[in-house]
């Protein structure tokens, strides 16, 4: 008799939690399905797919060019990133080379991209556990990016600014002199919204040994950027298998120790430092290279000049031909892949030989780290889970593409 | 990662598993292998454990279709070895009822993978754990990746007022999708210029 009331007070414990999909804590469209035993989660079943656009399908019926600014909305909040890893898988069919200043700058407005997606993961993370402050101090860095975007490229967000063998356009001296100064500014900033984060008893309560990523974990469910790099491992693309002209380059990889959400933290601030130091470095190389080209002369890459289009009948048919027709890559197969912000971001990318992929396939970085919350959460208490959803660095518009 | 190391590899793979894979080839300096369906599985184990690959990263599975083939997708997996610093890539063949086997057996990771190819090519995965679609909409028909699904798709939704539900309807296009072909006849096209198929055809008859 007691054993039957024993069991109906465990089944009475047991119950299932629907999650998202509109949840502030979802960090975009997640629908969550969670098995709950008390407090405790016993199972996760994410729903995904709630902003499918469908970008692979539409990549397929546009010419190069034409694709391109859909990889700002991929990880919208660091849109050159992808625009990078989209170029160079086609710069890897079609074997041109960056212009170095094309190079240079493309590295710079990779790592503002990468500050840009860091203040926010980490200021909503600590808003996820319950601290409003930093997410006000951390915008307002990210905003002035924001406008350097907007400088760059006319849009502040999705910049398009990227192109196959280099930039669209130069950038103005005075855009690069604000950036520098920025660059003095930020760490300031930075400084004070550490002191708000950093040692806070409540933040380090609800991160400090939560989501335990270790080593058998990054292999079985294929982890790449921080949540590698916040259990010790020294793996960053940028310095394993460098691209553009990071080699040159001098920075440092933050590693954590404890593999839990308050290292992955304490990974993305060392890395907006070291991001900080890389925009430096390429405002010094680019300052000291002087002026160039920033898209390779006398390639069909590249529009002509206005001026020439005006004398050149060759220029004009050109410029028609590369906005209508675009250019042909050819025929093959192959995977460009770049440390994004959130992990590593890659293009596999098959031609057929014509000016539309055959067939494009985006690897996001938060598709396998989401695919991980159900071993990553389980055990865990249910307010965890905002915290470890925070920590993983998700956003909707690359997992569902 | 140098192309002789490559090449090594790939020597290297074909001496111990050259039942299961069909042959290789390093272009763009990318090492892939074309691997037989039913031995896939023994495969990638062999690549994630053995001591010279050490491919223990799942990277990326995805499907590719080829309608005019009689086994008309490519399964293609995308490894990464951390600890060598090292990529490579596998592809096979199927077609639309022939199962491939699962590789959730070996990296939890596939799960999804396969799962988003199932979804958007209809590939079936042998001994999945769950294969249920991941992207698409609830209850969604077709297979959206395929090259003879329409981009615009062939339902549309939209908020009735009356019934105060989303419904769906068939897409009603206002104007016929215009689908610009600006290929050039010089440089896009490489067998025949459009019209000459006639002449030819005609030649035959007589």
């Amino acid at each position: 008799m007691a054993d039957t009331i024993h069991t109906s007070i465990e089944d009475e414990r047991k119950f299932t939690l629907n999650f998202g999909p509109q949840h502030p804590a979802a960090h975009g469209v997640l629908r969550m399905i969670m098995d709950l035993d008390g407090e405790v989660v016993t199972r996760i079943d994410s729903h995904i797919g709630l902003l499918h656009r469908g970008t692979e399908k539409l990549l397929e019926y546009k010419t190069y060019l034409q694709g391109m600014p859909y990889f700002d909305r991929l990880d919208y909040c660091a849109p050159m990133n992808q625009e990078h890893a989209w170029c160079l898988a086609i710069e890897k069919l079609l074997g041109v080379e960056v212009p170095r200043r094309a190079s240079l700058i493309r590295v710079m407005f990779s790592e503002i991209g990468r500050i840009m997606s860091h203040i926010l993961n980490v200021t909503t993370q600590a808003m996820d556990v319950g601290a409003l402050t930093p997410i006000t101090w951390g915008f307002e860095e990210r905003e002035k990016l924001c406008v350097f975007y907007e400088r760059a490229s006319g849009s502040r967000m999705h910049a398009a600014y990227f192109r196959p063998g280099g930039v669209h356009q130069d950038l103005p001296q005075a855009l690069i002199d604000d950036i520098a100064t920025w660059c003095e500014h930020f760490p300031i900033a930075m400084d004070r919204i550490e002191s708000l984060i950093t040692e806070n008893r409540i933040f380090k309560q609800r991160n400090v040994d939560i989501g335990v990523v270790d080593v058998k974990t990054i292999m079985e469910w294929g982890f790449s950027g921080v949540m590698v790099r916040g259990s010790g491992l020294t793996w960053d693309l940028r310095r394993s298998q460098p691209y553009e002209c990071y080699d040159e380059l001098d920075f440092k990889i933050p590693v954590g120790k404890n593999g839990d959400n308050y290292d992955r933290y304490v990974c993305r601030m060392e890395e907006m430092k070291e991001s900080t130091k890389i925009i430096k470095q390429c405002i010094e190389l680019l300052a000291k290279e002087g002026p160039g080209p920033v898209l390779p002369r006398d390639s069909k890459l590249a529009p002509p000049r206005r001026g020439e289009m005006k004398n050149s009948m060759e220029a004009l048919i050109h410029h028609f031909k590369l906005y209508t027709e675009g250019f042909h890559v050819p025929e093959g197969e192959c995977y460009a892949h770049i440390e994004a912000p959130k992990g590593e971001f890659g293009v596999y990318l098959v031609s057929d030989g014509t000016n539309k992929p055959y067939r494009a396939k985006i690897r996001a970085p938060g598709y396998p780290h989401l695919q991980a919350m159900d071993h990553l959460s389980k055990g865990h208490m249910l307010a965890d889970v905002s915290a470890i959803l925070g920590s993983l660095d998700i956003v909707f518009g690359e997992i569902d593409r | 990662m140098s192309i002789e190391a490559l090449k090594d590899l790939a020597a290297h793979i074909e001496a111990t598993h050259g039942d299961a894979v069909r042959a290789s080839q390093i272009v763009v300096g990318e090492l892939t292998l074309l691997a037989e369906r039913d031995h896939i599985v023994p495969l990638l184990r062999f690549l994630r454990d053995d001591q010279q690959c050490n491919f223990e990263t799942l990277i990326d599975i995805c499907g590719v279709d080829y309608p005019e083939r009689s086994d008309r997708f490519e399964v293609v997996y995308h490894l990464l070895s951390m600890r060598m610093n090292h990529r490579i890539r596998v592809r096979i063949r199927t077609d639309e009822e022939t199962p491939v086997p699962s590789a959730t057996v070996l990296w939890p990771a596939a799960n999804w993978f396969e799962r988003e190819a199932f979804d958007m090519y209809g590939i079936q995965f042998a001994d999945h754990p769950d294969l249920r679609r991941i992207l698409t909409d609830y209850g969604f028909e077709g297979y959206p990746l395929r090259k003879d699904f329409p981009l615009t798709g062939n339902y549309e939704v939209r908020y009735d007022d009356l019934e105060k539900r989303v419904v769906y309807e068939p897409v009603k296009l206002t104007q016929e999708y215009r689908n610009f072909d600006f290929l050039s006849p010089w440089e896009g096209m490489t067998s025949q210029i459009p019209g000459d198929e006639k002449a030819v055809s005609e030649e035959a008859s007589e």
